[in-house]
């Protein structure tokens, strides 16, 4: 890759921290939303790149990220022994088991990266055990993020129902309305965003990183080397699962709300489409798709509310048909053109 | 019999010895009551005519496909029930009849994968590669020729250097069984004569079980040959002696005369 596009990241990181002051308020509000989806899109090209696993249920982890922090903030904002309104309403006079460890702050903050990554593990360790990939895999996902919004919906005095969670008022003693907020928890999440790049970049160049890629090209091979495949595998989608959920947090933050349909299956398949758009295989590609994605989606809905899902449902097929590799994988083969019939023949035959 | 196997010393020659094995599918026997066994350090070449059942042999020794009856020994142990990976790591590492390379991983990484001594999940992050693996990989990267290939993608390579790889990662695990399932399939007389001297300087370190067609190459390897017919044992025997022997003759034309009909 040429020189100048390598170095291109340093013009998106100043960008990206000078945002603050270059955009409106409003700009500035979605593109922390879409950033805190770009950590769950890096998830995936450990997941989906990488291990070349098809997860169309990234939505549950999201969702379980989201539903943790949230479950934290209502309950700091009640006054004391009241109930959630929603819980009122259904005549509840207790407080779940269940709910009752996410008042405390520290639990519910691992929780966000905690639960959907040990649902992740025992979800994963359980199919990937009896040796169900490929398509089947990705069917049993779907049916699970089916599962988690139909629940979410149907349980509604415990979950909020179909309204999910709302109307937040403090963080950790921050009150959430004050005018530094939104810009705290912008560079919050930029930070997680370059975080989990560092990390998955580092992971991607491990030993790890290697024996994932050989299993997406060869499970059988790479068993018969004396691997046991299973648990690398449960280790790539534990560790989406927790970027989901880091993911899904910092969104509710971002967007103060988080309900059944921002999890469900259409939203997993979204995901899919950030990831197939910006490339799968390229960790800056995954966070370019979901902004790209995702600002397009802001822009189509907001001018024609009907046509985003066909839409949606075009890019998919146009991407996935004409552009396997996404944006990265373009970008890199024309970038690339001129330096490769400059080099890459005589390395290529021979 | 079996009480005798388990009761292998270290003094039994044998590495391997695969007891009554049959190998049923939906009523079809691939393998039907096969023996044989094989000394430590020691070649042996299996042939037969196509559908005898050796690819399902091996595959029934390494444990992706389960027999029906009959048992597997490595080294006096009853392998018979363990997982795939379990039998890799008590030293068995197999060759594919297609080359099982991993083609976005480079040659170097290929053979690291498969040099690596610790192949237990948790320690496998990390960055650093073990100094002793890394001359391992450098010997075997100059003993099959792809030193100046090291950096190049598996899947750029030509056929017959895959096979050559593949060869150096079932060598690189250390195992002391090689069972390799056509090497020289798709390679050119200069190729295949390559093959046989490297399979050659393999003995003594590790015993190999060879499958191959081309008489050609088996004559090369010498050692003894062992022929399959309808998954049954049919001869034992020098190259020469089954070259000469009036059953397998019959059991190689009767195909061939078949084939042709
Ligand atoms: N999974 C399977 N299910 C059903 N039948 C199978 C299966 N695998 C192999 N067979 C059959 O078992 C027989 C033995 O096959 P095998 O591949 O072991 O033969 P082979 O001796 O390796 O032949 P070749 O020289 O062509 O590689 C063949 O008739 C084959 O069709
Ligand atoms: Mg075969």
């Amino acid at each position: 890759m040429p020189k100048y596009l390598s170095q291109l990241w340093i013009v998106a990181l100043v960008l990206a921290v000078a945002a603050p002051w270059l955009i409106s308020s409003y700009e500035l509000s979605l593109l922390g939303r879409f950033l805190a989806m770009a950590i769950l899109a890096i998830g995936l090209v450990l997941l989906w790149g990488e291990a070349g696993i098809l997860s169309l249920g990234q939505g549950v982890f999201f969702g379980l990220g989201g539903y943790a922090i949230a479950m934290h903030m209502k309950l700091v904002s009640l006054p004391e022994g009241e109930l959630p309104d929603f819980m009122m309403w259904s005549g509840l006079d207790a407080l779940p088991w269940w709910w009752v460890p996410f008042a405390n702050p520290v639990f519910a903050l691992v929780a966000v990266v905690a639960l959907p990554a040990i649902v992740g593990a025992l979800f994963s360790w359980l199919v990937f055990r009896r040796r169900i990939v490929g398509t089947y895999f990705s069917l049993i996902t779907q049916a699970l993020a089916l599962c988690f919004a139909t629940l979410l919906v149907s349980k509604q005095d415990v979950t909020g129902g179909f309204n999910g969670l709302t109307d937040f008022k403090t963080l950790f003693g921050q009150d959430l309305a004050s005018p530094g907020a939104p810009i705290a928890l912008y560079f919050v999440t930029l930070g997680f965003v370059v975080l989990a790049f560092l990390g998955a970049r580092w992971l991607i160049g491990s030993r790890y990183g290697i024996l994932l890629r050989a299993t997406r090209d060869g499970e059988n091979r790479v068993r018969f080397l004396g691997y046991n495949t299973t648990p690398y595998k449960v280790v790539a989608f534990a560790i989406a699962a927790a970027l989901a959920g880091l993911g899904g947090a910092l969104f509710t933050l971002h967007a103060g709300v988080i309900s059944p349909a921002l999890v469900g299956v259409v939203p997993s398949i979204e995901m899919i489409v950030w990831v197939a758009v910006g490339g799968r295989y390229s960790l800056w590609g995954a966070v370019a798709g979901a902004l790209i994605v995702n600002f397009a989606k802001d822009e189509i809905s907001s001018a024609l509310p009907e046509a985003w899902l066909y839409v949606l449902g075009a890019v998919f097929i146009l991407v996935v048909t004409l552009l396997p590799r996404g944006i990265a994988g373009l970008v890199r083969d024309l970038a690339g053109r001129r330096a490769l019939v400059a080099t890459k023949p005589q390395e290529v035959q021979k | 019999m079996n009480a005798a196997l388990a009761n292998a010393t270290p003094a039994d020659p044998f590495i391997l010895k695969v007891d009554g094995i049959t190998v049923d599918f939906d009523g079809f026997k691939a393998i039907d009551n096969f023996s044989m066994t094989l000394e430590r350090g020691q070649l042996r070449v299996l042939i037969g005519p196509n559908g005898a059942g050796k690819s399902t042999l091996c595959d029934t020794i390494i444990g992706r496909v389960r027999a029906a009856s009959g048992h597997v020994w490595l080294n006096g142990e009853d392998i018979t029930a363990l997982p795939e990976f379990e039998i890799v790591r008590r030293g068995i590492c197999r060759k594919f009849q297609t080359p099982g390379v991993l083609p976005s991983l480079t040659v170097r990484d290929n053979l690291a994968l498969a040099a690596r001594r610790d192949r237990r999940w948790w320690t496998g992050f990390g960055h650093a590669v073990d100094a002793t693996e890394r001359v391992r990989v450098d010997e075997i990267l100059a003993a099959i020729g792809l030193e100046d290939r090291a950096t190049t993608l598996a899947g750029l390579l030509a056929h017959g250097e895959k096979q050559w790889l593949e060869i150096g990662m079932v060598v690189a695990t250390g195992a002391e069984l090689l069972l390799l399932d056509e090497p020289t399939a798709g390679m050119g007389p200069n190729e295949t004569s390559r093959t046989a001297k490297l399979i050659k300087s393999l003995l003594g370190k590790h015993a190999v079980l060879v499958i191959d067609h081309d008489m050609k190459f088996v004559e090369e390897l010498g050692g003894k040959v062992t022929v399959m017919h309808q998954g049954k044992f049919l001869k034992q025997g020098t190259v020469e002696q089954i070259r000469n022997d009036p059953d397998v003759a019959a059991v190689y034309l009767g195909r061939s005369e078949r084939e042709e009909a």
